[in-house]
């Protein structure tokens, strides 16, 4: 019998087991532990909204208060897990603070960290990662001050802030150390597309891009060393380079790891059978029905498969199928995502690039696999409602850009 | 501060006092009205926020925006005349007393 449950971690993940465990009917004793000490807040608007100034600390909240308590949640914030021991029933979990916590089964949410640039000069003042509201915090104390910005990354989160600093008036220089931006998610034709808009909006990009250190005086930033022996100046360096899976309490408790998170079988269980796990630290089967293991670093993932471990929690086991989707806003620029598009054997592009609306659809073995849209969101509507009900689109059809997608569906 | 109205699919209603300028999806998520999903936290990215705003405020709330009109071209629950996506509405005072629908599937 389950009658309290512990979740570690107080991100989207762990919110969201907490809920759909109430949603389910649970009644026992909900306890979620989080190290940092806001109520639990959404990350995506931080490099976004929050930085613009559209979005206060207090709209990034994902509950009020009063739903915590409504809901008899019990939210133990600014404390984190330090020792933890599981029975064949249950287990005791002690918190830094030095409370202790008992539970009947456990949920573990970490989340993950950036992944941290050390090179000389990268504890100076001014250099900056993006993933908690006290980075965003950082980031904004600073953000008025500083004419130049140098972003290192060119994935997601770096072209976020590079397109909210050149829409500010900054002088923004981008390097990416490979030879095409936001190469693990996207296509060479999307790549090279962000790049050109980016450059138009009138940020500097930098491919193959060979980082030597960082200078700076007074103990705070000044520029960017390459290679060559130039120096880019920077007031403010955006790390993005991309995280790091938190495994500190998978593996105080000994669970199975793969390729440095935590693994989960397709119902978000741990190789501890009291234990599940979702989120961004979790490596998981493949949701779309696909062979083998993959990571999924977004909100969607998050959301689905908690709701897939508040189930298993409870014994309601249902296993874990959904359609992967994602988003990126960099200034007036809105990519969306749907399906996972590993190992495409062909792409078809549709709208026109030059006029920051188009779409690419990715294609393997004759059958629509997954869409990036680029401000087209008809085509990542079509092709999301397609994905998610097993249909496809024929490529040939689709490559005429005058016919709506939606019209193209086929089984 | 204004008052908005839920409309759950089971036909109970909840009517909350919504802090200005925060949006209809807001105000339900963060006191835990259920059906509102909203996955996307309001990026207007993910369709899971639809709602049928009351005839009676159809005029003053008004019709969707370019991108909130395509991602409900594609919403699970088909549109009807006054559907909105909820994060896309901001609370105001000429929208004291607003009415909702929750659209009966989000995802």
């Amino acid at each position: 019998m389950t009658n309290k449950i512990l979740i570690i971690g107080a991100g989207q993940a762990g919110m969201q087991i907490a809920d759909s465990l109430r949603e389910e009917g649970f009644t026992g004793s909900i306890t979620m532990i989080g190290d940092e000490s806001q109520l639990p807040y959404q990350r995506p608007p931080l490099s976004k909204a929050f930085l613009y100034g559209e979005a206060d600390e207090e709209s990034l909240e994902f509950r009020n208060q009063k739903f915590y308590a409504d809901n008899n949640i019990e939210l133990v914030l600014g404390d984190a897990v330090v020792n933890i021991s599981t029975t064949e029933n249950g287990g005791v979990a002690t918190t830094a603070s030095g409370k202790t916590i008992e539970f009947d089964r456990m949920a573990l949410t970490p989340g993950s960290v950036p992944r941290k640039l050390e090179i000389a000069g990268s504890d100076l003042d001014g250099v900056l990662y993006m993933r908690s509201l006290a980075d965003a915090r950082k980031l904004k104390e600073r953000w008025e001050a500083a004419k130049n910005v140098v972003v290192i990354g060119g994935g997601f989160i770096g072209l976020e802030v590079a397109a909210v600093a050149t829409k500010a008036g900054k002088n923004v220089t981008v390097l990416e150390g490979a030879d095409r931006m936001m190469a693990r998610a996207v296509c060479p034709f999307t790549s090279e597309y962000f790049k050109n808009a980016h450059e138009r909006r009138g940020a500097k990009i930098t491919l193959n891009a060979r980082i030597s250190h960082f200078e700076g005086a007074n103990g705070k930033v000044s520029g960017v060393a390459l290679e060559d022996g130039s120096v880019i100046p920077a007031e403010i360096v955006m790390v993005g380079i991309g995280v790091l899976a938190r495994t500190e309490v998978a593996n105080l408790l000994g669970l199975e790891l793969a390729n440095g998170a935590i693994l989960v079988d397709e119902f978000a269980q741990t190789s501890n059978p009291l234990v599940v796990a979702a989120g961004d630290a979790v490596m998981l089967p493949n949701p779309t029905g696909s062979e083998g293991l993959v990571r999924l670093e977004s909100v969607q993932n998050a959301v689905d498969q908690a709701h897939v471990a508040a189930k298993t929690l409870l014994g309601k086991r249902e296993s874990y199928h959904a359609l992967p989707w994602f988003w990126s806003d960099q200034a007036d620029i809105k990519l969306q995502i749907a399906g996972l598009s590993t190992g495409y054997d062909q792409t078809v592009v549709r709208g026109n690039p030059d006029e920051d609306s188009f779409s690419v659809l990715y294609y393997k073995n004759g059958r629509l696999i997954a869409v990036d849209a680029v401000n087209h969101v008809s085509d990542y509507m079509a092709v999301r409602k397609c994905l998610t009900n097993a249909q496809t689109i024929p490529a040939d059809a689709a490559a005429d850009s005058s016919v709506a997608l939606k019209t193209l569906v086929t089984a | 501060m204004p008052k908005v109205t839920y409309i759950l699919p089971d036909g109970s209603e909840t009517t909350l006092d919504a802090r200005d300028g925060d949006s209809v999806m807001e105000t339900a998520v963060k006191n835990g009205v259920r059906g509102i999903v909203a996955e996307c936290g309001g990026a207007c990215a993910c369709a899971t926020c639809h709602v049928f705003v009351a005839d009676e405020f159809a005029d003053v709330v008004g019709g969707p925006g370019e991108v909130e009109d395509d991602m409900l071209d594609g919403a699970v629950t088909d549109r009807r005349e006054h559907s909105r996506l909820s994060c896309q509405i901001k609370m105001c005072a000429d929208f004291d007393g607003l009415r909702v629908t929750i659209a009966p599937k989000q995802v």
